[in-house]
């Protein structure tokens, strides 16, 4: 079985890994990782989504071996000292959110929209998150939370 | 009256936010076993063998059974709803022992020590079929020579309600409108796939599952398998949508029970995505012919509505209700003298049918509202105007409608005015002609949808009556914390919808406290001991009104006990803000201190008990019916057939709003599920009962990119069934926004001839209905 | 759901890999894993061994070689979209590159590895295909180069033989006077397309002088669209273009499946060769 290394939201793990276990599964199944859910089996619905070398992936769509030596973060490594990430922030403040099961893969890939395009226009937004289903929210909100994510996104960087 | 109104933010977010969820399947339980479900591929067919004998030798493999082996323990499934006396509800054993009878039924199971090796067994199950033939078509399944889904036929149930004179309505009516619609199957698709988890501590069983009903589920779980109810505990943890397919008592919960108290050990099922596609019962299944007279002026003299329901293969929780919550609701918001509704539920070789968003009444809306359009269309009048003339009048209210509901309130002509106004109609119109002038390719059309549906769940004598297995009432209870702090618990069972957040504004305008010192607990039935749970647009409706009813008898014990601590008279104490003041004096005391009291009790009135805690079930007098007006603007390409929405104005009235932001959040994401049903989904089966659409890459749902933003705005008319004024918002904007869109793309494309699309509107479909028009 | 059991092994180099492959007829090649992975856990594919040559220096890297630009088969389509050389030298494969999946999904699934799996209905086929683009691939016996035109052989299936990798592409530059497009017509953002149609066209003095278009979802390989290429050539831009186009399903044998009938891709074929050769002439 091989033996794989990764970091996951700052921890560093070493694993004996099945060839055909799924990234999301050793989130999941091994490290207890279980704020990234699984939602499909054809990589439609991006629940699963989270940064892997600073890119979104979807998790089950990896193999976990394909992973070795990569840095991960997921929605439970976002959050610094306490405080949401602007992105959580925001969907927080527009009500981005109903049940919540898409929203882990929603927020990273609004992360990386942002990380490629600071101030996105509606249009790019709604592109930008194809990749990513919700069937809650009629996406509204999600678009709104994105802008104003965006916004406190492109501040954040500018003070610091 | 401060929190309710406010577009608080939800308590419920952080969590979710960052990942902290209890989804079914996060959970573990020491020595949990998991389990997987083989299914049949057949759609029909006898099973004559089943081996699972090189499955049990495999690793990690620790049972397999077939139905057989737990043909005198697994009960049948059950239907709580019997909607007429010739209906037919045929055996339904949670694993299928001698008959399969629609794809992904189940056939046999593994329990295994990890859910790898559970999904490697299942591939060395044999199985042996004898074909059968397939029942697919409605109309062919009532045939006399049509193969038997059951062998007592494939009817499952008729029904006929009748109003007013028919035929005294049609005969020498000087319009008759006739058409035939088709209301497509539906996969629900909740984010989350469904799991089960149950464990034992030999005498009692808990179970964990993503379910909108634990309160349901627990008394359907104990009737089916005979685990005493007070041995059962059942648990909605975190849940990732529902909007009907989490309302239902599922073969694979029955099984993970049967197969914990075999194995006595920990037993989880998760769901993959493709096997929901396959087994979480579906939606709509309509095969619709109405029929509706007018006279020359477009005033509707009659309707009558002929359905066939598609049951599939078995009648599960209620589902040959679904078409009926509809019966009454074909004639929409309109006036007319004769109504008949006539309705055969239909046995098909395919997924049982049952809730989806809406419930019945989608069906209904879309029906109605697109027959209105035909009625404009065969008039020359416009469609807004068409519905201005049948419509109820805002003073006719309480209306009792031709099919013998009473609409408490409603205001159709302020909702269309302001949908109107924001919607830009005119020009809209205008830019329409233009097109049509120049020989645009690009077509655009306008489509309108003036919706009511009934909803809060429901007053349970009318259930009664219709013959449904429960009540409809809702439960709540109020725990006042000797800190001050306040515990309501609820017997909804939210799962997206925010009642965290509601409820602690409904209990802290209440009882004056902070919105912040307010928690809600719901969706386990050790601790929430009452509910009839979430769907059907009731959960403020009916539990919210329980909550505010349980708050308030919390506050009359602590006005006595406020009375006796203060040496005056109950009456003579003003409450305001959390606070019981002796009118004309300073004197006062807060419900915190009461609550300190109260828990202390170390001077309490003569008889009072040692709390302000209350409890209140509420059942409503009547049903509540909000109301509103969509109105869309599609263009059509006429080359390709491809539709895009091009805007949407949304104006709901859903009487009085507790958080604007949530209702805002719930119109959203409703209309965007019936444009999903107008434009991009269904499931297909082909000939032999294949499902084509088996996982999201074929079942299409629209992403962010696909839709446009709505426009929302809302009239504010109070239903007067219930204190709060609410009406209830879950499933209006679903209902709404179908027929709205289909009539903007029939509208477009008039001109070519075209006078129907059949949903979902596929760019194939348009350009088929061009070519027809052409031709 | 979860893939069958398999054996990985991530070769160190690109002859280590094509020994594992030639080793073993089942054994299967994962690049980003994209198109893979989905088929593994639908158990749609049994393979015994997937050799991951993801990480091989050998596949790696886009140039500029002059007269082409030669794309690594393990490029990322995000790192095809965003690569300067790609989008001065073949910038139609870089348009129709930003069309394929969603972020996520170009983040991992890899040019090659699109070619590769040969599936008509995946966008960049077709380009390729219009592009003239040639396929290296390198095994134990040494290095072929494939035209597309013989590279895709049947659904799913490549002249790839067993033991051979795909290294890379040649992309051919279009000189001076060419436009190009790609048309993608699909019923969500998400969905696959029904039909897809890659153009580019030479101009000068206001006609066509040359034409290449590959059509996606139109068989069960991509296809060229031979007849409407003629008929475009030499056509002066205008109403002339739309009576061509017309034989842009000429010869096709398109798909019946969920989405649409093969009449309807034809039609589509036809309305949307239309609109590339137009976007790509420049005309109004």
């Amino acid at each position: 079985m091989p033996r794989i290394s990764v970091k996951v939201d700052g921890i560093a793990y070493e694993e004996d890994v099945e060839p055909r276990l799924l990234l999301v599964h050793l989130l999941r199944e091994r490290l207890g990782k279980t704020g990234t859910p699984a939602g499909c089996d054809t990589s439609n619905c991006g629940a699963c989504t989270v940064m892997l070398d600073g890119k979104t992936v979807k998790s089950c769509s990896v193999l976990a071996v394909q992973a070795d030596g990569s840095d991960i973060v997921t929605i439970e490594g976002l959050a610094a000292n306490g405080s949401l990430h602007p992105m959580q922030r925001a969907f927080h403040e527009e009500h981005a959110l109903q049940c919540g099961f898409c929203t882990p893969g929603m927020v990273m890939a609004a992360i990386d929209l942002v990380r490629d395009t600071p101030d996105p226009s509606e249009e790019a937004i709604r592109e930008g998150l194809e990749g990513n289903l919700c069937r809650c929210t009629g996406y509204c909100n999600i678009v709104r939370a994105v802008k104003r994510g965006a916004q406190e996104m492109g501040q954040a960087v500018k003070s610091s | 009256m401060t929190e309710v109104g406010k577009a608080r933010r939800r308590k419920e977010d952080a969590r979710l936010l960052t990942g902290r969820t209890r989804w079914t399947d996060n959970l573990q339980q020491p020595g949990m076993l998991h389990v997987a479900f083989l299914r049949s591929p057949m759609a029909h067919a006898r099973i004559t063998g089943v081996d699972v004998s090189a499955a049990r030798e495999l690793p990690g493999v620790v049972a397999v059974f077939a139905g057989q082996d737990v043909a005198g323990e697994q009960g049948s499934l059950p239907c709580a709803w019997p909607v007429s006396d010739d209906i037919v509800i045929p055996e339904h054993p949670p694993m299928a022992v001698t008959e399969v009878r629609y794809t992904g039924e189940i056939v046999a199971c593994v329990v295994a020590t990890d859910r790898f090796k559970a999904a490697d067994a299942l591939e060395a199950i044999e199985v042996d079929y004898e074909p059968l033939p397939p029942v697919i078509d409605l109309e062919t399944a009532l045939s006399p020579d049509s193969p038997k889904v059951h062998e007592t036929g494939n009817q499952a149930f008729s029904v006929k309600i009748t109003s007013g004179d028919l035929d005294a309505a049609f005969r020498d009516a000087p319009v008759v409108i006739d058409r035939t619609y088709v209301q497509q199957r539906l996969i629900g698709a909740a984010m989350e796939p469904r799991a089960v988890l149950v464990s034992t501590d030999g005498d009692t069983f808990t179970m964990w599952t993503s379910t909108q009903i634990p309160h349901v589920l627990r008394v359907m779980l104990a009737m089916v398998t005979g685990v005493p109810e007070h041995q059962l505990r059942v648990i909605a943890p975190d849940v990732g949508g529902g909007f009907g397919t989490k309302l239902q008592v599922t073969a694979e919960e029955v099984l993970c029970l049967l197969l914990c108290r075999k194995l006595g050990k920990p037993v989880k099922w998760a769901e993959s995505r493709t096997e929901g596609n396959l087994a979480v019962h579906q939606g709509r299944g309509q095969l619709q012919h109405i029929r509706l007279a007018a006279d020359s002026d477009g005033r509707i003299r009659g309707l009558q509505v002929d359905l066939l329901a598609d049951m599939g293969a078995y009648l599960m929780l209620v589902t040959p209700g679904v078409p009926m919550l509809g019966a009454t609701m074909f004639n929409g918001i309109y006036k007319m003298d004769a109504y008949e509704f006539a309705c055969k539920g239909v046995f098909t070789t395919k997924m049982p049918t049952d809730a989806y968003r809406g419930a019945g009444r989608p069906e209904a809306t879309f029906a109605i509202e697109r027959i209105m359009d035909e009625l404009a269309a065969e008039l020359r009048l416009d469609p807004i105007e068409v519905r201005r003339r049948n419509w109820i009048k805002h003073e006719e209210f309480p209306y009792t409608t031709i099919a013998g509901l009473t609409y408490d309130s409603g205001n159709y002509e302020a909702a269309t005015d302001k949908a109107l106004q924001l919607f830009g109609y005119d020009k809209l119109r205008a830019e329409q002609a233009d097109r049509r002038d120049r020989g645009d390719p690009v077509q655009l059309g306008i489509g309108v949808s003036t919706f009511t549906e009934m909803c809060g769940l429901a007053p349970s004598r009318m259930l009664g009556e219709a013959n449904y297995g429960a009540g409809g009432w809702e439960h709540a209870s109020v725990r006042m914390l000797p800190t001050g702090k306040v515990e309501v618990v609820t017997g909804t069972s939210p799962h997206g919808q925010g009642h965290v957040t509601s409820w602690s504004q409904i209990a802290a305008d209440a009882l004056g406290v902070p919105f912040e010192d307010v928690t809600v607990v719901h969706g386990d039935t050790a601790i929430s001991h009452k509910g009839m749970d979430t769907y059907g647009s009731r959960s403020l409706v009916v539990g919210g009104v329980a909550v505010l009813q349980a708050c308030e008898k919390v506050r009359e014990k602590a006005r006595k006990l406020a009375a006796h601590l203060l040496e005056c008279s109950p009456d003579d104490l003003d409450f305001a803000d959390g606070a019981f003041k002796v009118k004309g004096t300073d004197s006062q005391t807060t419900i915190q201190e009461l609550a300190l009291a109260a828990f202390a009790a170390h001077n309490l009135p003569e008889g009072a008990e040692a709390r302000l805690d209350s409890d209140a079930t509420f059942d409503p007098v009547n049903y509540s019916f909000p109301h509103g007006t969509h109105l869309t603007a599609v263009e059509v390409d006429t080359e390709t057939g491809h539709v895009k929405i091009r805007s949407y104005v949304a104006v709901d009235d859903v009487g009085k709003v507790v958080n604007p932001l949530i209702v805002e959040g719930q119109v959203h994401g409703g209309i965007a599920q019936g444009i999903g049903q107008a434009l991009y989904e269904e499931a297909v089966y082909d000939a032999e009962g294949n499902l084509l659409t088996a996982t999201l890459a074929d079942y299409l749902l629209p992403s962010a990119a696909d839709l446009p933003d709505f426009v929302t705005d809302r009239t504010e008319t109070p239903a007067t069934s219930n204190p709060l004024g609410a009406k209830g918002v879950g499933e209006a904007g679903t209902i709404a926004s179908t027929p709205a869109v289909v009539n903007a793309i029939v509208d477009a494309l008039r001109p070519h001839g075209v006078r129907d699309v059949p949903m979902p509107c596929t760019p194939e479909r348009v350009w088929r209905a061009l070519e027809g028009g052409r031709a | 759901m979860i893939p069958a059991s398999f054996d990985y092994v991530r070769p160190g180099s690109l002859a280590e890999a094509c020994q594992e492959l030639a080793a073993d007829e089942d054994a299967k090649v994962i690049a980003g894993g994209q198109s893979l992975l989905p088929l593994l856990r639908l158990r749609l594919a049994y393979p015994t061994k997937l050799v991951d040559v993801a990480r091989l220096p050998e596949l790696a890297g886009v140039h500029d070689r002059g007269d082409h630009v030669f794309i690594g088969a393990m490029t990322t389509h995000d790192e095809v979209m965003r690569s300067g050389v790609v989008a001065a030298g073949a910038p139609l494969l870089a348009l129709a590159t930003a069309m394929v999946a969603d972020p996520a999904v170009r983040h991992r699934g890899t040019f090659g590895g699109s070619l590769a799996h040969a599936d008509p209905a995946g966008d960049l086929p077709a380009v390729v295909l219009a592009l003239e683009g040639v396929l290296v691939a390198r095994s134990a016996q040494g290095e072929r180069e494939i035209p597309a035109a013989d590279f895709f052989v049947d659904y799913l299936e490549s002249s790839l033989r067993q033991g051979e990798v795909l290294v890379g592409v040649k992309i051919p530059k279009l000189g001076d006077g060419w436009g190009f497009h790609y048309e993608k017509f699909h019923r969500t953002a998400q969905a696959w397309a029904i039909v897809g149609v890659a153009a580019a066209v030479r101009r000068s003095n206001g006609s066509i002088q040359e034409a290449r278009i590959g059509l996606t979802n139109m068989g069960t390989t991509p296809v060229r669209a031979r007849a409407a290429e003629t008929a475009l050539e030499g056509l002066e831009l205008g109403d002339g273009l739309r009576q061509a186009c017309e034989e842009a399903a000429a010869d096709t044998s398109p798909p019946a499946d969920l989405h649409a009938q093969p009449d309807y891709r034809r039609h589509l074929a036809r309305v949307l060769t239309h609109r590339a050769v137009r976007t790509a002439a420049g005309a109004p």
